[in-house]
C-alpha cells in the first residue's frame, strides 16, 4: 500500500504543478491561449485519476486559470471531491477553488451540505476554519438554513480563531436566511464582550453592517457600544463604532450630546493623526459645536477626505461649510479628478437663492478651462442638477437660467444635449411667465442652428434643436416674427438632422403655419398668407422623401393639409380659425410617478391572467416589435464648408437687420456696452455687443452675466425699497415706541423672485395614493433584516436543527403534524415574503395594463380572492362580462365518490345602479357529468340562483354535479341568464366549466410506512414525466404541486421527495419528485389514464411559470 | 463590505483576484480591465480614493488602492468601510506578505498565488475584515503551512525535490525586482 503511494507520487512528480503551469504560460507568450488549452486537456486527464493528490493539484491549477478568465465551472464536481478529502492541504485547495468559482447557481453546492457540516464539527480547528472561510463566499439560502445552527454553536467555540470566523459568517447567514437573526442575536450580542479582541472586532463588524441599514432596531445597544468606545484601543473597532453612532444619532438626539465628550477626547488623542478624518466622516449629525474641527479640516492636505467629511457635515450644519465656499471652488482646479468630483458634489448641497448665480458663474468659467470632455460633461450635468434641484427652488430669475442653458449649448462635443433640451422644455412648460422670453431665445437658436450642427463634433448638442423647435411651435403666440422662424425651420439643412428632430420640426412647422395664418387674418392683403402656404408647399416635399418613417408620415400629412388650405385661400375663405383649432388646448406636464400612483380598483386582481397564458416557446425569443423604426443616432453629420469671412460679414449684416426688427434687442450703443433698463422685465434686457472674435460664443445669443448684474441691481433696488419702507415705518414707530435695532444681513427669504413665477405642478391621477415607498428597492436584501430584536423569542423561533430524519417526514399522525408545523414555520414565512415581493413587482408591471383598460371604460373582472377554512383550490379562468364576474372552484365530495361541488362566486361589477335579478344557471349535461337539479325538474331546466345582486356585491352559489368517470378531464358548456332590473332586458352569459383531473383529487395525508406498503403492493402502474426549464427552488416546486394538485408530502430527503394524493373514487396517486439538473417526476397510480392526465396537468402548471 | 480585492501589475496583468460577489468570468476580466484603466492613469501623488468604476456597485462604492513598485492593490468597498481603515488594511496585508515571503516581490505573487490567497483569507473573510493584527495573521498562516508540510510527509517529498530542482536552474527568477518602497507607511498612523 505504502509502496503504491510512493509509486503514485513518483509518477506524479513529473506532472505539472501550479508553478510549472505559470512558468509554461510565461514561456508561451505568443501562443498563450493554445498552451492553456493543452494544459486544460491535461487537467481533465488528471481529474479522471483516482489519486486525490493528483486531483488536488489539478484543481489548484484550475483556480489559477479561473483568475485568468477561464470558465472552470465544469470541474465543480471535482472541486467538491477535493473539498471532501481528509487531508487539510487538499481540503484547503478544494475550498479555495470553491470560493473562487461557486455561486448561488452552482448546482453541486447542495451536495456539499453534509461535507461542510462534517468539517464544521471537525476536531481540527483549521479544518473548521477553512470550511468557514469557504462557506462565507458561496453560502446560499439553503446552506444558510441548514447550517445556521451549526455555525451558531461554533460562536461559542473554545478557540478564538474559530469564534471570530463564526461570528463574521453569521452576517452572511442573516442575509441569506433572515429568520436566523432573532434566534442568533443574543449570542452575537454576547460576543461584543468577548475576551478576545479579534472576536470582539468581528462582532462589532457584523452589528455595524446590520445597523447601517436598519439602525432603529439597534438603538438599545447604544450603551454597550458607548462602553466599548471608551474602553477599546483597537482603532479598527473605534472607527466602526463611530460609524455606527453616526447612524444612530439621528434617531436618538440625546445620544449626540452624550457623545461629545468621548469624541473630543478621541480627537485630542488622535490629534494630527489621520484617523481624525475617519472619525469626522462618521459624525453625520446630532453633533452641535464642532465648528472648530471643521476649521482644522479646511487647512489640511487630505482634501479628499476633508471634502467628504464636509459633505456629511453639510447636511446638518450648512452654515459652517458655506463659509469655506472659496476653498471648495479652488478644489475644482485640483488635478485630481476624485477631488474635483467631490468638490462638485459639495457645491450641489451648498447653493442657496443668494449664491446660486455666483456659483454657476464660476462653474461656467471652469467649464471653459476644463480639459477632457468627461469632466466637462460632469460639470454640465452638475450645473443643471444644481439649478433644477428641488423643483427649481433656488432660481429666482428664470431668464438667467434660460440664458445659461443657451450658453451651455456652445459646449464643444458634449453628450448631454438631451439633458439641456429637457431642461429647456421643462422650464418653458412649467414656468408660464418665462415663455415669451424662452420662445425668443429658442427662435434665435433655430436661426443659428447651423452653429450647433455645423461642427461634426457637436452632434450631441443638436438635441437642443428638438426642444427649440417644439417650444417655438407650441408657444408660437409669443413669437414676434413667426414667419422668420418658419423659414428658419424649413431650411434644407434641417434634413441633415437626426430623424426624431426632423419629425418635431415638421410638426411644429404646421403649428407656426397656423400662427402665421391667424396673424394675417385681419390683413386685407392676402399675399403674405398665400406666400407662406406656397413656402410650405415648396419645402415640405424634402421631408416627404425622408428615410425616417415618422418624418415622412408627418410631412406628407401636413403637405396635404397645406395644399388644401391653399385651395381654400384661393377661394378667399377664412381658414385660420380651423387650422388653429388643430393645435388647440394646452399640454400639462405629468408627474413621472403618476402612472404608478393610480390606485388599483377594488376587486381587480392584477396577477390574474386576462387570457390564456402564452406558451413558453414564444415568450423568450420574440421581442415586441416597435411600431416605428427605432431611432438611430447617426454618429456623424456631413461636414459643412468653412464659413468664410465674406459670408460672416453678410450674416452679421443680416443679423443686425434682424436685431433691428427684434424688440428684444437694445441696440449696442458705441459709448457703453451695456444699457440698463429702468424696470426689470422681459422687455428691457440689455444685450452685450457681439464679439465674433470669441470663437465659442454664438453671436446674437444672450450672455448670462448680464442677468447676474441685472439681478443684483434688482435685489439692491428691492432692498432699498424695503429700507425705505422700513424707514417710513420706523419714523412712524418713533412716535410711538423707541428705536428698534435694524435687522442684520439680508436673509434668504428676503430675495423675491423676479417674476411671480408660477411653477406648474405636475399632474397626478385622481385619488392617487400618497405613498413614498416607491423609492425603496424591494429587492434589497437588507429589507428582510429589518427585524425587531428586542421582542423576546417565541418558542417556534428556532433554527432548524438536523435530526437523524429530515423534519419533513411524517411518522405518526400526531407527532408528524405538529413537527411539520414547527419546523417549517420559518420556511413558510420566507416563502410568503418572497411571494409578496413578487406580487408587488408584477403589480407594478401590470399597473400600466390596467390603466389602459380603465381608460377605455371597460371594466374587466378578475378572479376574486377568497378565504375559506378548507384548503383553497386553484380557481379556473373566470367568465367575465361588463356586468358580472364569476369565479369558480371545483371540490370533490369525500363522502360520495360520484359527486363534485362547484362553488361559483358571482359579482356584479357594474358601477351604476344596475340591479341583477332572476339569475338562472344552466349547464349542458354530458354523458359523464350531470348537473343535479331540484327534484321534479326536467333534465334541461335551469337552476335558479336564490339571490339577487345589487351593484358591487358578490355572492356564492353551489351546484352539485354527479360524475361517473373521473379519469378524463372534461369541459362543460353552460349559460347564465339574468335580468338587469332597470332596463329589464334579458342578458345571457356563456361560460365553460373545466373539470380537470386535479379537481377530483383530495389532499390526503399518508405516512411513510403506509406509503411504502402501497408501493410494494405491486398493483400500481408507473409513468413518468420530465419538467424542462423549471428553475425554482425545490421546496417551492413541492409547494406548488401541493397547492395546485392537492398532493401532500410524505417524505423529503434533500432534493428528492415522495408525495401522495387520492381521488374521490379512491385511486391512489404516488409521486417521486427529483431534481438533479431537470425535474423528473416518477408516478404510480392504479388508474393509468387518470395518472397520465394528472401528470399532464402538473406539466402545464409548470409550463406557465 | 468589501466587494472585491484585485492585485494587478503595472501592465494590468492580474496577480490575484478575489470577488466577494458573484460575477461571471468574462465580467470579472472586464472589471479588472476597467479598474486597471481607472487606476493606472492616476499620478502617484494624488489621493488613493476613486469613485466610479461602473461595473461593481454604483454610487455607494469606492475604489481604494495603493501602488507598490510594480503592483497595484485595489480594494472595492461600499460606504460602510472607512477609507483610511482600508488603506491601512492594504498596508497590513502587504506587510504580512512581506513577512511570509521574506522580502516579497511580484514573482512571489506570480508563482504562489495560492499562498497569497491563504494569507488573504486570514485578513478578509467573505468581504468582511477578519483580522487587522499582523502578528496574529502571520501566526495563523505559519501554523497552517506547517500543517501542510507535515501532511505532505513521505508522499510529497519527491515532488518537492523535483520542483526545487526545476526552480534551481531557472535564470528567470531574479529576486531583485524587490518592492523597494514597501516600507512606506501611512504617515503617523498607529498600527491597527
Amino acid at each position: 500500500m505504502a509502496l503504491k503511494m510512493v509509486k503514485g507520487s513518483i509518477d506524479r512528480m513529473f506532472d505539472k504543478n501550479l508553478q510549472d503551469l505559470v512558468r509554461g504560460i510565461r514561456n508561451h507568450k505568443e501562443d498563450e491561449a493554445k498552451y492553456i488549452s493543452t494544459c486544460i486537456d491535461e487537467i481533465k486527464q488528471e481529474l479522471k485519476q483516482d489519486n486525490i493528490a493528483v486531483k488536488a493539484n489539478a484543481v489548484c491549477k484550475l483556480t489559477y486559470l479561473q483568475m485568468l478568465g477561464y470558465d472552470v465551472s465544469w470541474a465543480a464536481f471535482n472541486i467538491v471531491e477535493v473539498m471532501s478529502s481528509s487531508k487539510f492541504t487538499y481540503k484547503r485547495i478544494g475550498y479555495l477553488a470553491a470560493s473562487q468559482c461557486f455561486h448561488e447557481g452552482t448546482d453541486v453546492i447542495m451536495l456539499t451540505t453534509n461535507q461542510i457540516r462534517k468539517d464544521l464539527s471537525s476536531p481540527n480547528q483549521y479544518d473548521t476554519g477553512v470550511a468557514l472561510t469557504g462557506l462565507s463566499c458561496f453560502v446560499t439560502p439553503d446552506l444558510a438554513r441548514d447550517l445556521a445552527n451549526d455555525i451558531m454553536t461554533l460562536m461559542s467555540h473554545t478557540k478564538p480563531f474559530i469564534r471570530k470566523k463564526a461570528v463574521l459568517i453569521m452576517y452572511k447567514v442573516f442575509l441569506k436566511y433572515p429568520e436566523s437573526l432573532r434566534p442568533a442575536f443574543p449570542r452575537l450580542k454576547e460576543k461584543l464582550e468577548d475576551p478576545d479582541p479579534g472576536v470582539q472586532s468581528a462582532a462589532v463588524n457584523v452589528i455595524c453592517e446590520l445597523a447601517r441599514r436598519n439602525p432603529k432596531n439597534y438603538l438599545s445597544l447604544a450603551p454597550l457600544f458607548f462602553k466599548l468606545m471608551t474602553s477599546s484601543t483597537n482603532n479598527w473597532v473605534l472607527i466602526k463604532i463611530i460609524k455606527l453612532f453616526g447612524a444612530l444619532t439621528p434617531l436618538e438626539p440625546r445620544l449626540g450630546k452624550k457623545l461629545i465628550e468621548p469624541l473630543t477626547n478621541l480627537i485630542h488623542r488622535l490629534h494630527k493623526h489621520l484617523s481624525v478624518f475617519a472619525v469626522l466622516i462618521s459624525l453625520s449629525s446630532g453633533m452641535p459645536n464642532h465648528s472648530a474641527s471643521i476649521q482644522c479640516l479646511a487647512c489640511v492636505l487630505v482634501k479628499y477626505l476633508g471634502l467628504l467629511a464636509m459633505s456629511k457635515i453639510l447636511k446638518t450644519h450648512p452654515k459652517s461649510v458655506q463659509s469655506h465656499k472659496d476653498l471648495i471652488l479652488q478644489c475644482l482646479d485640483d488635478k485630481d479628478e476624485s477631488i474635483r468630483l467631490r468638490a462638485l458634489d459639495l457645491l450641489y448641497g451648498m447653493v442657496s437663492k443668494k449664491n446660486l448665480m455666483e456659483i454657476v458663474k464660476k462653474l461656467m468659467l471652469h467649464m471653459d478651462k476644463a480639459e477632457g470632455t468627461t469632466y466637462r460633461d460632469e460639470l454640465l450635468t452638475k450645473i443643471i442638477d444644481i439649478c433644477s434641484q428641488s423643483n427649481y427652488q433656488y432660481i429666482t430669475n428664470f431668464e438667467w437660467y434660460i440664458s445659461i442653458l443657451v450658453e451651455l449649448t456652445r459646449l464643444e462635443g458634449t453628450r448631454h444635449g438631451h439633458l439641456i433640451a429637457s431642461q429647456m422644455l421643462d422650464v418653458a412648460i412649467r414656468v408660464k411667465a418665462i415663455r415669451g422670453f424662452a420662445v425668443a431665445q429658442m427662435a434665435m437658436l433655430l436661426d443659428n442652428a447651423h452653429m450647433l450642427t455645423g461642427n461634426t463634433q457637436r452632434n450631441g448638442i443638436c438635441e437642443v434643436l428638438y426642444a427649440a423647435a417644439w417650444i417655438c411651435g407650441e408657444f408660437s403666440e409669443h413669437l414676434k416674427d413667426p414667419l422668420q422662424t418658419l423659414e428658419a425651420m424649413l431650411r434644407p439643412k434641417v434634413a441633415t438632422l437626426p430623424g426624431h428632430i426632423q419629425a418635431v420640426y415638421v410638426q411644429n412647422v404646421a403649428k407656426l403655419f397656423a400662427t402665421v395664418l391667424r396673424g394675417q387674418e385681419g390683413v386685407p392683403d392676402r399675399q403674405v398668407a398665400q406666400e407662406t402656404s406656397q413656402l410650405l408647399i415648396d419645402r415640405l416635399p424634402l421631408f416627404v422623401q425622408s428615410a425616417n418613417l415618422e418624418v415622412q408620415e408627418r410631412a406628407s400629412c401636413i403637405l396635404q393639409l397645406v395644399k388644401y388650405v391653399q385651395k381654400l385661400q384661393q377661394k378667399e375663405v377664412q381658414v385660420a380659425e380651423e387650422v388653429t383649432a388643430l393645435f388647440a388646448g394646452e399640454l400639462n406636464p405629468v408627474a413621472p410617478k403618476a402612472q404608478k400612483k393610480v390606485p388599483v380598483p377594488e376587486g381587480l386582481d392584477l396577477d390574474a391572467w386576462i387570457n390564456e397564458p402564452p406558451s413558453e416557446s414564444e415568450s423568450e425569443d420574440e421581442k415586441p416589435k416597435a411600431v416605428f423604426a427605432q431611432e438611430e443616432q447617426r454618429p456623424t453629420r456631413p461636414r459643412h464648408p468653412e464659413v468664410d469671412e465674406k459670408e460672416l460679414a453678410r450674416r452679421r449684416e443680416a443679423r443686425k437687420q434682424e436685431q433691428a426688427n427684434n424688440p428684444f434687442y437694445i441696440k449696442a450703443s458705441p459709448s457703453s456696452q451695456k444699457v440698463y433698463a429702468e424696470t426689470p422685465g422681459v422687455e428691457h434686457i440689455p444685450v452685450v455687443q457681439i464679439d465674433l472674435s470669441v470663437p465659442l460664443k454664438v453671436p446674437g445669443m444672450p450672455m448670462s452675466d448680464q442677468y447676474v448684474k441685472l439681478e443684483e441691481e434688482r435685489r439692491q433696488r428691492e432692498k432699498a425699497e424695503r429700507k425705505k419702507k422700513k424707514e417710513k415705518k420706523r419714523r412712524k414707530d418713533k412716535c410711538g415706541r423707541g428705536h428698534r435695532a435694524e435687522s442684520g444681513g439680508e436673509s434668504e427669504e428676503d430675495i423675491t423672485p423676479a417674476h411671480t413665477v408660477d411653477i406648474v405642478t405636475e399632474e397626478m391621477p385622481e385619488n392617487a395614493l400618497p405613498s413614498d415607498e416607491d423609492d425603496k428597492d424591494p429587492s434589497d436584501p437588507h429589507k428582510a433584516l429589518d427585524i425587531d430584536l428586542d421582542k423576546p423569542l417565541v418558542d417556534n423561533e428556532k433554527l432548524p436543527v438536523r435530526a437523524h430524519r429530515p423534519p419533513d417526514a411524517l411518522k405518526s399522525p400526531v407527532e408528524g403534524g405538529e413537527g411539520e408545523g414547527v419546523a417549517q414555520e420559518p420556511k413558510k414565512k420566507s416563502k410568503k415574503d418572497k411571494k409578496e415581493k413578487e406580487k408587488r413587482k408584477s403589480k407594478e408591471r401590470k399597473a400600466s395594463v390596467c390603466f389602459c383598460f380603465a381608460c377605455f371604460g371597460i371594466i374587466l373582472g378578475f378572479v376574486i380572492g377568497r378565504t375559506r377554512g378548507a384548503p383553497v383550490r386553484p380557481l379556473a379562468v373566470p367568465e367575465t362580462s361588463s356586468f358580472l364576474v364569476q369565479s369558480y372552484d371545483i371540490q370533490g365530495n369525500l363522502q360520495d365518490g360520484s359527486q363534485v361541488v362547484v362553488s361559483v362566486i358571482f359579482e356584479n361589477k357594474s358601477s351604476s345602479s344596475s340591479f341583477l335579478k332572476c339569475m338562472e344557471f344552466n349547464v349542458l349535461d354530458s354523458l359523464n357529468s350531470k348537473l343535479q337539479r331540484p327534484e321534479g325538474a326536467s333534465p334541461h331546466e335551469a337552476v335558479t340562483i336564490p339571490f339577487q345582486l345589487p351593484p358591487g356585491v358578490s355572492n356564492e352559489a353551489r351546484f352539485v354535479f354527479s360524475v361517473q368517470s373521473i379519469v378524463m378531464p372534461q369541459k362543460l358548456k353552460g349559460t347564465l341568464a339574468f335580468i338587469v332590473k332597470d332596463s329589464s332586458t334579458h342578458e345571457k352569459l356563456d361560460f365553460k366549466l373545466h373539470f380537470t383531473c386535479t379537481s377530483y383529487m383530495i389532499t390526503t395525508p399518508c405516512y411513510s410506512d403506509a406509503f411504502a406498503k402501497l408501493l410494494e403492493s405491486g398493483d400500481l402502474k408507473a409513468s413518468s414525466v420530465r419538467l424542462e426549464g423549471v428553475s425554482m427552488p425545490f421546496h417551492h416546486l413541492l409547494a406548488r404541486i401541493c397547492f395546485h394538485h392537492h398532493f401532500s408530502v410524505v417524505e423529503r430527503i434533500d432534493s428528492c421527495a415522495s408525495m401522495y394524493s387520492r381521488s374521490i373514487q379512491g385511486h391512489h396517486v404516488c409521486l417521486l419528485v427529483k431534481t438533479v439538473s431537470t425535474v423528473s417526476i416518477d408516478a404510480k397510480c392504479d388508474e393509468p389514464s387518470l395518472l397520465e392526465n394528472v401528470l399532464q396537468e402538473i406539466k402545464q402548471t409548470f409550463a406557465k411559470c | 463590505m468589501i466587494k472585491a480585492i484585485l492585485i494587478f501589475n503595472n501592465h494590468g496583468k492580474p496577480r490575484l483576484t478575489r470577488f466577494y460577489q458573484y460575477f461571471a468570468e468574462d465580467m470579472q476580466q472586464q472589471i479588472i480591465r476597467e479598474t486597471f484603466h481607472l487606476v493606472s492613469k492616476r499620478d502617484d501623488n494624488v489621493c488613493n480614493f476613486l469613485e466610479g468604476g461602473s461595473l461593481i456597485g454604483g454610487s455607494d462604492y469606492k475604489l481604494i488602492y495603493r501602488h507598490y513598485a510594480t503592483l497595484y492593490f485595489v480594494f472595492c468597498v461600499d460606504s460602510s468601510e472607512s477609507e483610511l481603515g482600508i488603506l491601512d488594511l492594504i498596508q497590513v496585508f502587504v506587510e504580512t506578505l512581506d513577512k511570509c515571503f521574506e522580502n516579497v516581490c511580484e514573482l512571489d505573487l506570480i508563482f504562489h498565488v495560492d499562498k497569497v490567497h491563504y494569507i488573504l483569507q486570514e485578513v478578509v473573510m467573505g468581504g468582511m475584515v477578519l483580522e487587522t493584527n499582523m502578528n496574529e495573521i502571520v501566526a495563523q498562516v505559519e501554523v497552517q503551512s506547517r500543517m501542510e508540510k507535515s501532511e505532505g510527509g513521505l508522499s510529497a517529498a519527491p515532488a518537492r525535490a523535483v520542483s526545487a530542482v526545476k526552480n534551481m536552474n531557472l535564470p528567470e527568477i531574479p529576486r531583485n525586482i524587490n518592492i523597494g518602497d514597501i516600507n512606506i507607511k501611512v504617515p503617523s498612523l498607529s498600527p491597527f
